[in-house]
């Protein structure tokens, strides 16, 4: 652990852009294959977050709550395909502003 | 036999029913039947119990059912039967039979011949409820039963709107009466705990004296009531414009029966009234007011009917003047010699319309004696009992009235002068009447003599009209003695001689012609009294500008809702905020996030703003 050194302010910095990029995609992309990976992106960004802050205090929480995260994703990643499925099935189309049914 | 008296109210009342509902499979002769017969019965009914009762007068109670029953009050259907009562079943039933025969004839044309006579039997049913009842709620249920059947009939020939409007106001002016009398029970009942009339009058003896307050509001609340229905002052509007009706209806309804009730409550609450003294001499000089008035507005019209209809109002002030000075007796002799001529007076006008293509007005009418003997010669007769003249049935009970008023003290002189004016005033309309229609040059021929259903009535009414005076009316233990003493001789004498000298001027001015007029009448103050008397006194312009334009007016102001605005307002201002927020539930969850991004970055920029120092 010596050699790879690297300021924790510098991950952090890298887990909020990636945050950012994430929810920049979730805002713009219609498609709903690319917000699950956008959701995917935010996630991973959160998790890097706790390793980083788990290994500067040295504590084993971080890790713990990394992998409570990928726990949360996978079954996440699950129920959003099954729901992606049923949406191509009943809309014909990923679009999400197309499964929009209310007339606000 | 006394005690089948409740037949006498069935019988018209099962009538009025049958012709209701199964007037499609009758024939004409079964429906006047039906309609004449039911009240010939009652009258026979009425005239055997009367029989009864003059060999044993004793009052006689009979209740039939309790009608309701809540806490502490009690009505029950009960019938009150004593000398009071008999005159009037006997007047109502009597009269009333003799113009539902006429009304065979007169009414034989008309498409709506079972609906007339349901709707008369239902009158004589509710009539003979009002005047038999022994608690004043049931005497209510008949005195609205009658306001009813008079709406109805003033309306009966309902496709022409004027009468709609007549009959209209003959229902709502009453009801305003009406509403003072309710008032009255509720007083009535809360202060002396009982509606019960024999009872009442106990009751009220035993906790009032006299001159007390609560007698006199109660009074004067019942007195509204009687007013109203009986055309007095200040609610006999109403009365000239209820001619609208069919002839036989204003004679049997505003004339002989119903319009009458108002005097039989005062008769039947005497025990009331004489708790009241003060209420008694308004009663009077209400009576006297409407009596003069009535008789100058009579003597400028010329619809013929609305002569009679005048001569109504002023005949039953004199029968308010005869209660207000406590001559109860003579005011319903005279209500009983009334209901005679009078009746008599309304089917000769109506023969006369009959038989001269609904003509109305007397000035068309002129030389009909030779042509209508019969009904010349009732008409001659009834004029006659109208203004007294003597040995007729008027002149028994006026001069009766005439006499008490006189011996009041202090303002009985000035009650009999004014009756004596009344007294002259009625015998000129009246042979007005007569020389104006009959005498002169014909102008409109008739087309036709009365039949015998119509002779028949008129007959036996002049006969009435003739000897009804000398009946005795079997009331005295009904009422207290009335006041003794005779007055000076001067004083008959002047009462007789009063309604001569009307006839006299009668005769100068529309028969002879000797005394003319014609420049006073043509004057610029003598057209004006005579268009102001010929309108009535100017009370409907009066009324109509007192209530009706102010009611107008301010339902005109009431039709715009000003009052809903402030809620409409509110009202719209939430549909305009729902509106306007509703456009942020759109469904798209891109604009959600953004929104939430947006929310939290304006959050945090604001945090740092306030607390600068904790980063």
């Amino acid at each position: 652990m010596d050699g790879l050194n690297i300021p924790l302010n510098h991950i952090l910095l890298l887990s909020s852009l990636l945050f950012c990029i994430g929810m920049l995609g979730l805002m713009i992309r219609r498609n709903i294959i690319f917000i699950l990976m956008s959701l995917e992106v935010m996630l991973n960004a959160a998790a890097l977050a706790f390793v980083a802050a788990g290994a500067y205090w040295g504590q084993p929480d971080g890790q713990v709550v990394f992998l409570l995260i990928l726990s949360v994703a996978a079954a996440e990643v699950a129920v959003g395909l099954g729901l992606v499925l049923q949406v191509q099935r009943r809309f014909k189309s990923l679009d999400m502003d197309s499964a929009n049914r209310m007339r606000g | 036999m006394r005690e089948i008296i409740w037949l006498v109210p069935l019988i018209p009342l099962l009538s009025s029913l049958a012709l209701m509902l199964g007037s499609a499979s009758f024939s004409r002769w079964i429906i006047g039947g039906l309609g004449a017969g039911s009240v010939g019965l009652a009258a026979l009914l009425t005239l055997l119990s009367g029989i009864d009762f003059l060999a044993q007068p004793q009052p006689y109670q009979t209740t039939l059912w309790t009608w309701m029953q809540v806490a502490n009050f009690s009505a029950s259907i009960s019938f009150y039967f004593d000398g009071l009562t008999l005159v009037m079943m006997s007047v109502i039933t009597g009269v009333g039979f003799l113009i539902h025969l006429f009304s065979t004839e007169f009414m034989q044309e008309d498409a709506s011949y079972a609906r007339y006579f349901a709707y008369l039997n239902m009158f004589v049913a509710a009539m003979l409820i009002l005047v038999m009842a022994d608690n004043l709620l049931l005497l209510y249920l008949g005195w609205e039963g009658v306001g009813v059947c008079s709406y109805l009939l003033v309306g009966f020939w309902y496709q022409n709107s004027a009468n709609g409007q007549a009959a209209r106001k003959a229902f709502v002016v009453t009801r305003i009466g009406d509403t003072a009398m309710a008032l009255g029970l509720f007083l009535l009942f809360t202060s002396l705990g009982t509606l019960d009339i024999q009872q009442m009058v106990v009751e009220a003896n035993n906790l009032w004296l006299v001159g007390d307050m609560l007698p006199v509001v109660a009074c004067l609340l019942l007195l509204g009531g009687a007013v109203g229905k009986s055309a007095q002052l200040p609610l006999h509007t109403w009365l000239p414009d209820a001619m609208a009706g069919p002839t036989p209806v204003s004679a049997l309804i505003h004339a002989a029966t119903m319009v009458t009730a108002g005097v039989y409550l005062i008769a039947r609450t005497h025990g009331l009234f004489l708790l009241a003294p003060s209420a008694m001499m308004v009663v009077a000089v209400l009576g006297i007011a409407t009596s003069l008035m009535a008789a100058f507005t009579a003597l400028m019209q010329s619809d013929i009917k609305r002569i009679l209809a005048y001569s109504t109002i002023s005949q039953i002030g004199y029968m308010f003047l005869a209660l207000g000075v406590g001559a109860w007796t003579a005011g319903i002799f005279h209500l009983m010699t009334h209901a005679f001529f009078k009746a008599l007076l309304f089917l000769g006008s109506g023969a006369i319309i009959h038989c001269l293509h609904h003509e109305h007005n007397i000035f068309k009418m002129g030389g009909l004696r030779s042509k209508m003997p019969v009904t010349f010669w009732s008409f001659m007769i009834g004029s006659a009992a109208l203004a007294a003249l003597p040995f007729t049935a008027g002149f028994f009970s006026k001069d009766q009235i005439l006499l008490q008023a006189y011996q009041l003290p202090e303002y009985g002189i000035w009650l009999w002068l004014a009756g004596l004016l009344g007294a002259l005033l009625t015998a000129i309309y009246s042979f007005r009447l007569v020389f104006v229609v009959f005498y002169g040059k014909a102008n409109t021929q008739p087309d036709k003599e009365v039949g015998w259903r119509m002779a028949m009535p008129l007959s036996a009414l002049c006969l009435l009209s003739l000897i009804g005076g000398y009946f005795i009316i079997p009331v005295q233990d009904v009422f207290p003695e009335a006041l003794h003493g005779h007055p000076a001789h001067w004083v008959e004498y002047i009462s007789i001689s009063v309604p001569l000298i009307g006839v006299a001027v009668a005769y100068l001015l529309f028969y002879s012609k000797r005394l003319n007029i014609n420049p006073l009448v043509q004057s610029a103050v003598g057209s004006k009294l005579g268009e102001f008397w010929r309108i009535g006194w100017a009370v409907d312009r009066l009324y109509d500008g007192l209530f009706v334009r102010p009611y107008y007016a301010v339902s005109a102001l009431l039709k715009s809702e000003s009052v809903d605005g402030f809620y409409a307002l509110v009202v719209s201002v939430n549909q305009c905020v729902n509106r306007w927020l509703s456009q942020s539930q759109n469904g798209q969850m891109r604009w959600y996030l953004v929104s939430m991004v947006a929310g939290l970055i304006l959050l945090l920029t604001l945090a740092l703003q306030i607390s600068p120092e904790a980063s």
